[in-house]
């Protein structure tokens, strides 16, 4: 669908951001690779591949706008993480991985 | 000339020439992500081109390869129709081409992919999937110009009533796509209308657009390399550096 019409500022009538996302073919998890502007998410997807894949570099792709995603702030960093450093109960060093277990 | 080699020349020709129409759009679309994707479509093109004017070359008795051919010949030499050698013109003007050019290849492709040259099927193999997203790109812009605002919307149906004239030409049977399909080497342009006309008018009924009617004037002659005045032009930009410059190298 096109853009609504009217006046305003060039902002309301440019394309929003996207953040692209690509898993790569060995890969388990989509990686973040970039941002695009894009009229709408199925053209993202298209600008997205156009890209960000021109090098072979996946084979699968999301793309999220960039409005949609919430972030961490670095500013809240300590609170956030650092009180996890101290708890050794929580990490699994005492477990015996077994051999075929290939991705944990 | 063989059959062979003036089919894979022709259709050579239309790719490399709107492959050259589509460099012009690099710095000038109307977003940076479009140049990237027109950028690229051009470059698919030029690939295909490769292949088929070097094929041609192998073939024709001459030997030359793809950039004599490419470089060297005068325009009455060109096999190309005239739909790929009109001017760069507006947005949508340039997806209304790029949607019955891409469609036409689509059908084209998928037939050669028998073809009994060997070449010419593996290059039709490849350059399926390549103009399947061409066709997609020109369809997902149709559909939003023609579905969008009343302007995008005034200015979508004018863009398609402009490359009407130059659609027919397209599936024009003519002697050489005639010999070649009888040789089993080649796919006669009449066969692939219904289809294309089949896809293009899915995307414009889903646009809100309407088929513009038959034109009093459509465009003949390419294939006997009789052209429009904007050829002239194109291929001046395009070989004067090869031509300034014979037998140089990277």
């Amino acid at each position: 669908m096109g853009q609504p019409e009217g006046k305003g500022s060039s902002r309301e009538r440019s394309w929003p951001l996207y953040e692209v996302f690509v898993r790569a073919k060995r890969g388990l998890s989509h990686v973040h690779v970039g941002s695009l502007h894009a009229p709408d998410a199925e053209m993202a997807l298209r600008n997205g591949r156009d890209l960000y894949t021109r090098r072979q570099e996946g084979v699968s792709l999301w793309v999220v706008r960039s409005t949609d995603i919430t972030a961490s702030s670095p500013g809240e960093r300590d609170s956030f993480f650092d009180p996890a450093a101290d708890k050794v109960y929580r990490h699994p060093t005492f477990y015996e991985v077994p051999e075929d277990v290939e991705y944990l | 000339m063989t059959a062979t080699a003036a089919y894979s020349l022709q259709l050579g020709d239309d790719a490399l020439i709107y492959g050259q129409r589509l460099g012009e759009w690099i710095s000038r679309a109307p977003q940076i992500e479009e140049d990237m994707a027109l950028g690229n479509i051009g470059l698919d093109l030029i690939g295909q081109a490769r292949v088929l004017l070097t094929r041609a070359g192998e073939l024709d008795g001459t030997g030359r390869s793809e950039d004599e051919l490419a470089y060297f010949r005068d325009e009455r030499e060109f096999h190309n129709v005239h739909l790929v050698e009109q001017e760069r013109s507006d947005f949508g003007f340039e997806m209304a081409r790029m949607l019955w050019f891409s469609a036409y290849q689509c059908e084209l492709y998928a037939a050669l992919v028998a073809s009994s040259d060997e070449t010419i099927a593996g290059v039709a193999a490849k350059a399926l999937k390549e103009v399947d997203y061409h066709r997609d790109h020109a369809s997902q812009w149709v559909v939003r110009l023609g579905d969008g605002t009343s302007a995008s919307h005034a200015r979508m149906q004018e863009s398609l009533e402009r490359v009407a004239p130059y659609v027919a030409e397209l599936f024009d049977d003519d002697a050489v796509s005639g010999a070649a399909s009888g040789e089993g080497v080649g796919a006669l342009p009449s066969s692939l209308w219904d289809s294309a006309l089949g896809h293009v008018s899915r995307v414009v009924s889903k646009a809100t657009l309407t088929l513009p009617a038959e034109t009093t004037w459509r465009s003949r002659g390419g294939r006997v390399g009789i052209h429009s005045r904007p050829m002239g032009y194109l291929l001046a930009e395009m070989q004067h550096i090869a031509r300034s410059h014979p037998g140089a190298t990277w």
